[in-house]
């Protein structure tokens, strides 16, 4: 029991960071995108291209790797922000300039995400792939609850990323240009904010977070080209639990639906553990459809 | 070469079946329903489970008659159709997108897992076809089978333009258009829009049904959400709200796939069968991208009906 809360946690704080750049693309973009998911897979093979080059390091302390990994995420973080915002300059953004409906947006990002996917399976095939060869031995950190250091740190840096950009949207001039657009786009663009530099950050922000996410997913313990695709739902979950456009939301979205994947695994049998987030996902939509932190239209 | 054509049009003729019935929820009510795949497994699933020869290790496998099956899962997937419409059909656009995305999901979960009912990863043998005790030769029966898809092509087809063409029809493309107006008129968006949801449902169940009467066996790795994504593909190429363009999207989407299939299996070597199909799928996503981007309505486009009571 309690060891399902720790691993909800822990899956909480990956889906968190997955499910911020979907609330910011439903509520700045008006479209849900199918193809985020892929930028978690993205991210943690860009940053296994790093490791094939510079090694991930020795392992430092508890840690079964080194600095060398994080550096290799914070790389691949950059790239997979860049390769988003060049998935929004080759699709997105001409379909908006031809005034697509929201739902053309939401059908050719399932295009993208498949093309996005297969890409990756074309180099690197089915088979997992491991940052590190590294064993790690599990502490016991309450009675019975058993947690990889390897894990206490992912969680300690996905509360560090969340903060930071809770602290950029709060107080710097460009975090509220976005906030302003998440709430009202025409307004927004009255009062001067930059449209298309919202946007082009947007992406950025929520490809270098969603890279975080899959590298951490990378690490416990292994890669494989659905990482991100498996998550999908999760993510959709989490982003409309919280409210659309609302970090907070995302996150405690995050982390219900991680408790509550993990939680229900004492109930049912794992093979039905995917449909999970699909169950905590209709409860909300039938329930509150604007989220906990949501407002009612 | 003659009996893979054989195979290939009834192949392409059920696929057009579910490309019509999305055609119906999408192109004429624009309803985003991303999961296709689930109500083609449902019909696919209970065809299999009412007709399959009986085998003592499964609940279900009753050996019924073939056209049992088939009603059976036409019925079925309505109702799941209705249930899962009741509860999505007021979501915005894309909240409907994802939770129809996420009921495939859960179905294909359910037939990997409830092995005692579905076969799980094994999936079931021995599934009802029609008169198939008539033909000596697999060819034979085929070319029988693709008399009977043409026949009900022919039928689905008509009743849709039928269908389309009367009041209720009418109604559909008013509230895509704009629902104010049609509110404003005294229709009920809502009731309409689940009406063609479970209508397009059922006709999605039906394909399944004839799908797995075809091949003669199910498995959970036939419905993956890709099958989804090829129908949209055969949807959009064709061109949305069109009935014909559905038919040729159908036939074009899936000679590319079929043919850079075969290609693909000619020029690769099999310990790169993994990244061959990886191939594949980019080409057809890529093609999609690129019709979405550079002819929006498709291959035909819905034609522009002007009322006959406008005079120039």
């Amino acid at each position: 029991m309690i060891q399902a809360l720790a691993d909800g946690i822990l899956t909480g704080a990956i889906i968190a960071l997955g499910a911020i750049g979907v609330t910011f693309t439903l509520a700045i973009m008006r479209f849900a995108n199918f193809a985020h998911s892929e930028l978690l897979t993205w991210g943690a093979y860009l940053a296994l291209v790093v490791v094939a080059f510079a090694g991930p390091g020795t392992p430092t302390g508890p840690l079964s790797f080194g600095w060398q990994l994080l550096a290799a995420a914070l790389i691949a973080a950059i790239l997979t922000g860049l390769a988003a915002w060049a998935v929004d300059l080759l699709v997105f953004r001409r379909l908006r300039r031809q005034g697509a409906m929201p739902l053309t947006m939401v059908f050719a990002a399932f295009g993208a995400a498949l093309v996005m996917r297969h890409l990756i399976v074309l180099v690197w095939g089915h088979e997992s792939r491991y940052y590190t060869r590294e064993l790690q031995m599990a502490v016991e950190l309450l009675p019975g609850v058993r947690v990889l250091p390897d894990q206490m740190f992912i969680l300690g840096l996905a509360l560090a990323a969340m903060i930071a950009l809770h602290a950029f949207l709060a107080w710097s001039r460009t975090g509220i240009a976005m906030r302003a657009m998440a709430e009202s786009p025409a307004l927004a663009q009255v009062c001067g904010v930059e449209v298309e530099a919202v946007v082009r950050l947007t992406w950025i922000i929520s490809g270098a977070l969603a890279a975080f996410a899959g590298v951490f997913v990378g690490l416990t313990p292994q890669l494989h080209p659905e990482i991100g695709f498996n998550l999908l739902l999760s993510l959709f979950a989490a982003a409309i639990f919280g409210g659309t456009g609302s970090l907070a939301g995302a996150v405690v979205g995050g982390f219900l639906v991680g408790l509550g994947e993990n939680l229900s695994l004492l109930v049912i049998s794992p093979g039905y553990k995917g449909a999970m987030p699909f169950l905590l996902l209709l409860a909300i939509l039938i329930l509150r459809p604007q989220g906990i932190f949501g407002e009612r239209k | 070469m003659l009996s893979y054509l054989v195979f290939f049009a009834c192949i392409v003729l059920i696929l057009g079946v579910l490309t019509l019935a999305l055609n119906l929820q999408w192109g004429f009510t624009g309803l985003f329903n991303a999961g296709v795949v689930g109500f083609y497994a449902i019909g696919a699933y209970t065809h299999a489970i009412l007709t399959a020869a009986p085998q003592a290790q499964y609940i279900g496998n009753f050996g019924l008659p073939w056209l049992v099956g088939v009603l059976a899962a036409m019925a079925t997937s309505a109702l799941a159709g209705w249930l899962i419409g009741l509860v999505t059909i007021r979501l915005r656009g894309d909240y409907l997108a994802i939770a129809t995305f996420g009921v495939a999901v859960s179905i294909q979960l359910v037939a990997l897992n409830w092995e005692p009912l579905t076969g799980g990863s094994q999936g079931l043998t021995r599934i009802g076809k029609p008169l198939a005790h008539l033909f000596d030769t697999p060819f034979g029966f085929n070319l029988w089978f693709l008399g009977l898809m043409i026949v009900l092509m022919v039928t689905i087809y008509w009743a849709l333009d039928r269908v389309l063409m009367s009041p209720w029809g009418r109604v559909l493309k008013a509230i895509r258009e704009d629902e104010t107006a049609a509110v404003a008129l005294g229709k009920s968006a809502r009731r309409f829009r689940l009406e063609a949801f479970v209508l397009g449902s059922t006709l999605m169940g039906l394909a399944g049904a004839l799908y797995v009467s075809f091949i003669g066996f199910v498995s959970p790795f036939d419905f993956l959400p890709i099958v989804t994504f090829q129908v949209w593909a055969m949807l959009i190429v064709g061109g949305s709200g069109n009935n014909r363009g559905a038919l040729l999207g159908a036939l074009v989407v899936w000679a590319i796939w079929a043919g850079s299939g075969v290609l693909v299996s000619k020029l690769v070597p099999p310990s790169r069968a993994a990244q061959g199909a990886a191939v594949q799928v980019i080409l057809i996503g890529l093609f999609l991208l690129l019709v979405l981007l550079f002819r929006p309505r498709g291959l035909i486009g819905e034609a522009a009906v002007v009322s006959r009571h406008v005079t120039d």
